[in-house]
């Protein structure tokens, strides 16, 4: 089993988080032309060790988060929120209570 | 070499089978080869052995970094069948389950190909529909397929999970009496050995490590037994397509690295003559027996990218759950050994068989959950097109640029998303 230490919830077993994919991938803008959309959607670096990952703690905070992961060894060596500014958004709203 | 037969078996025993020649070679690698297939699992086997057999093509050599059938031939659930419906897909299963029909006979080994049928259960009205569908298509083009209504499977397979208290109520099945299962490893050394009686060089423990071009040419192949020159290459190492093709220095493919579980108990006295598959409300599920008595079965794959051969708990426990919720009998029986293999997830679900922006090197990957079915007419068609230098008709969208031009083969109807193509 992975452990996961989610950034908002603590650490926790892999099976109650769903895996996204790879988080390096940037979409190109809408009016991007055909070729940038191709790589974006369908080309994968598909990298034998570290990569950046999303996941989403599904059965539990259900916030989107970027795992850096082996995927040879599964050593994970970082998470972080996927959306920067979150948990300062979330802690701001904890003070105007 | 030694053709195999009873009298070959009867005149062996006479000296206590000591005698038995080797069923292939161990050379050492020649400095330059007509043609390198880079992967000696079952598809790179069977190219070699139709290169050789179909083309008349000589000078060929295999390269594996480990030895025949440590990889992905030794870890599958070692079911064959042709029960795809998609243009490409279609003729692609039915031409390799035809082949299968005649493997043993054609390589003079006996890959024990058992045509017991593979029966996919289904639990719901919407669901027999679609298998109607299907296995209409499938008549239509040359193949068997049969709905079984509940009576009739009952007959058959009189143990599965018929109570009123089953959260999916069984309501029939759909049936290809021509699918079964093979010996995987036989299918290996088949092919190995008949490739080598065509004069295939068999390389194991030879590593590529480097793959040397000249501009859009590559010229040779460094491996871990020395420089290897080559006229052709060929790529057949689906689990690390992306690992070799990066060494090529040709970028990403449409590909991810996932494992895949297999399973197998301790033997049982016969308990199930067919192949079972139970799919429904995220359940999925494939069983049979094999010869030696285990149950071998499946489920679903590992969930994240990975290219560790081991799996993880959480899936043997849904393949557990799934197991004694449609064989409730199997409750008891204990694992024996359970074994992943790396799988390439392809972004529609299927393979590519195709030419590659080098001139003279050839893909063969993304066989995702369906490559040892596939590993006879992979080699046939991927032999085809290294010899010829275009694909067959058949292939003919099997190929690295089909999602440019919108011509996903996505039997699934899953998108773009390679882990939701088992």
């Amino acid at each position: 089993m992975i452990r996961i230490n989610c950034p908002f919830c603590g650490e926790r077993d892999h099976s109650e988080f769903g895996y996204g994919g790879d988080a390096s991938i940037q979409y190109p803008a809408l009016d991007a032309p055909a070729k940038d959309w191709i790589e974006a959607v369908f080309q994968r670096e598909n990298i034998a060790g570290v990569q950046q990952e999303t996941w989403q703690h599904t059965s539990g905070c259900r916030m989107w988060i970027v795992v850096e992961r082996n995927t040879i060894t599964h050593e994970i060596h970082s998470v972080k929120p996927a959306h920067p500014g979150t948990k300062t958004l979330l802690a701001n709203a904890g003070d105007h209570q | 070499m030694s053709k195999y037969s009873a009298w070959s078996v009867f005149k062996n025993g006479l000296s206590g089978h000591k005698n038995w020649d080797r069923a292939w070679r161990d050379p050492e690698p020649k400095t330059e080869y007509d043609i390198v297939i880079v992967g000696g699992g079952l598809h790179g086997l069977a190219t070699a052995y139709y290169l050789a057999k179909n083309h008349g093509l000589k000078n060929i050599a295999v390269v594996e970094k480990g030895w025949l059938g440590g990889g992905n031939a030794g870890r599958n659930t070692t079911i064959v069948r042709s029960n795809y419906m998609m243009p490409g897909n279609r003729d692609f299963y039915e031409h390799s389950l035809r082949l299968w029909e005649n493997l043993s006979h054609e390589l003079n080994y006996n890959v024990m190909f058992s045509q017991r049928s593979h029966v996919s259960l289904l639990h719901s009205p919407a669901a027999i529909d679609g298998a109607a569908r299907r296995y209409n298509t499938m008549r239509l083009t040359g193949s068997d397929g049969e709905l079984w209504d509940l009576p009739t499977l009952k007959r058959n397979i009189p143990h599965l999970n018929y109570g009123p208290d089953s959260r999916f109520p069984i309501r029939g099945a759909a049936v290809q009496r021509r699918a079964g299962t093979a010996r995987h490893d036989a299918v290996a050394w088949g092919y190995a050995r008949g490739a080598d009686q065509h004069g295939v060089d068999i390389l194991q423990n030879c590593e590529l490590t480097g793959v040397q071009r000249d501009g859009n040419r590559v010229v040779g192949l460094q491996t871990s037994k020395g420089l290897i020159k080559a006229k052709k290459v060929g790529f057949a190492v689906a689990g690390s397509s992306s690992r070799v093709w990066q060494m090529a220095e040709l970028g990403n493919l449409p590909i991810e690295t996932h494992k895949l579980q297999a399973f197998v108990s301790e033997p049982l006295k016969p308990l199930l003559d067919h192949v079972v598959v139970f799919g429904v409300g995220g359940a999925h599920f494939y069983i049979s027996q094999s010869d030696k008595g285990g149950m071998v079965f499946g489920g679903d794959l590992d969930w994240y990218k990975s290219y560790a051969q081991r799996g993880n708990l959480p899936i043997v426990q849904d393949v557990a759950e799934c197991a004694t919720s449609i064989l409730p009998c199997l409750g008891r029986v204990r694992l024996l050994r359970h074994w992943s293999g790396l799988m390439d997830m392809s972004m529609d679900g299927a393979s590519f068989i195709c030419k590659t922006p080098l001139e003279n090197l050839y893909l063969n990957a993304g066989w995702n959950y369906g490559g040892f079915k596939a590993s006879p007419a992979s080699g046939w068609y991927f032999a085809d097109l290294i010899a010829n230098n275009r694909p067959d008709p058949i292939i003919a969208n099997h190929d690295l640029k089909r999602f440019e031009r919108g011509c996903n083969i996505d039997e699934r109807g899953a998108g773009p998303d390679p882990k939701l193509h088992g």
